[in-house]
């Protein structure tokens, strides 16, 4: 960044901009844009969503099933929670006080990895049940068996049939004939395929998050962001709300099915 | 953040930021997490009962208010030039008409891919 207007107290004004007032608007402006490239993008999978559930209702009923409902509510509160340290960061930053700032930036750090470690729970226990979209052939391509001429992955990778129909049965379900088992599975498989899409998609995010506020902490503990240039703290924290946003959207349409 | 508590009628914190950004009061930015726990709550509790076809509009009806308290206070959009509400909003319209106008055609089409689907079951 240019120094041309040098101030000791407060951010270096751009040339290009005639003060800083506009310089940060400026700035916060083009992080809004980005976000809404952001909604747009997660809106293709919402489509996905969308078209599935309003042509298939009975896959969703079935599917959200397979989900722990009580993680997915522990995980919102997590990330609300960071949503507050993370409102708190910026304040922190616009008042310089460093050592809150820290603070604030190490507990929304640590937010993140407790939901990252959550969602890792839950996806292991898919993967488990062979629940995971291009499992089977991803296991099937590593395992022994592999046959190089492209048969399909035998039985044994496919999707675990005894714990669905457990589940299941569990759920009210009782008596299904194998014929009807298997549209099942399948209408399973494809309820995973947009459970995954849309939780890796806003998992790969959180990561990012996770990465650049890491960024802010190691420039925090120098106190590069309590002399007045707060701006990066304020439009991470921008990008970090939208994660959680979209979080409060995916919570109730993947996990609270009626 | 109300007249009362700032008689200065000056931002709170101005002197800190140069004037530039609002700085969040520390009660509102607790009272609207309280209120984000309070709806998920609400939203959990409420899905273990049946509204008919109405469950998915209450889902997402408190989902909304949720999405509205982050971004009006833990973004800021009500303390921020309006312009940059114009443009989350501006978004979020686009998102929902491509949702509606997909989902408008693709109901269309389904009774041909049931019929083609009952042709491969057999």
């Amino acid at each position: 960044m240019p120094h041309d207007h040098d101030q000791t107290d407060g951010p270096p004004l751009a040339h290009h901009f005639d003060s800083l007032q506009q310089q940060f608007d400026s700035a916060r402006l083009g992080m809004w844009i980005f976000l809404v490239t952001e909604i747009l993008f997660f809106g293709g999978l919402f489509c996905a969503y969308a078209v599935y559930r309003a042509n298939h209702p009975a896959v969703f009923v079935d599917g959200h099933h397979f989900l722990q409902t009580p993680l997915g509510a522990f995980n919102t509160c997590v990330l609300l929670l960071s949503s507050l340290t993370m409102a708190w960061s910026v304040r922190a930053a616009q008042l310089r006080r460093r050592g809150t700032l820290v603070a604030m930036l190490g507990a929304t750090i640590l937010c993140g990895l407790v939901f990252m470690g959550v969602k890792a729970v839950e996806y292991r226990h898919k993967w488990e049940h062979r629940l995971v979209p291009g499992q089977a052939r991803l296991q099937y391509w590593f395992s022994d068996e592999h046959d190089p001429n492209g048969v399909e992955p035998p039985k044994e990778f496919l999707p675990d049939r005894e714990y669905i129909r457990e589940h299941l049965e569990a759920a009210g379900y009782t008596d299904l004939t194998d014929e009807q088992l298997d549209r099942r599975v399948a209408n399973l498989r494809t309820f995973m395929a947009i459970y995954f899409s849309l939780t890796v998609l806003h998992a790969l995010h959180v990561l990012i998050g996770l990465g650049v506020l890491t960024w802010l902490l190691l420039g925090a503990t120098r106190g590069r962001w309590t002399s007045g240039h707060f701006t990066p703290v304020d439009l991470v924290g921008l990008y970090w709300h939208l994660v959680d946003l979209i979080w409060i959207y995916l919570f109730p349409l993947l996990y609270l099915i009626h | 953040m109300n007249e009362t508590t700032n008689p200065t009628n000056e931002k709170p914190g101005a002197h800190a930021t140069g004037g530039v950004a609002h700085v969040a009061d520390p009660r509102v930015l607790l009272a609207v997490f309280a209120a984000l726990i309070g709806l998920t709550a609400l939203t959990v509790g409420v899905s273990y009962f049946d509204f008919g076809g109405l469950n998915i509009f209450v889902a997402l009806g408190v989902a909304t208010v949720k999405a509205g308290l982050v971004a009006l206070y833990f973004m800021h959009l009500r303390y921020d030039n309006l312009f940059n509400s114009v443009v989350f909003l501006t978004g979020v319209a686009f998102l929902g008409l491509f949702l509606g106008i997909t989902l408008l055609d693709t109901v269309e089409y389904q009774p041909g891919i049931e019929t083609f689907q009952e042709s491969q079951l057999k």
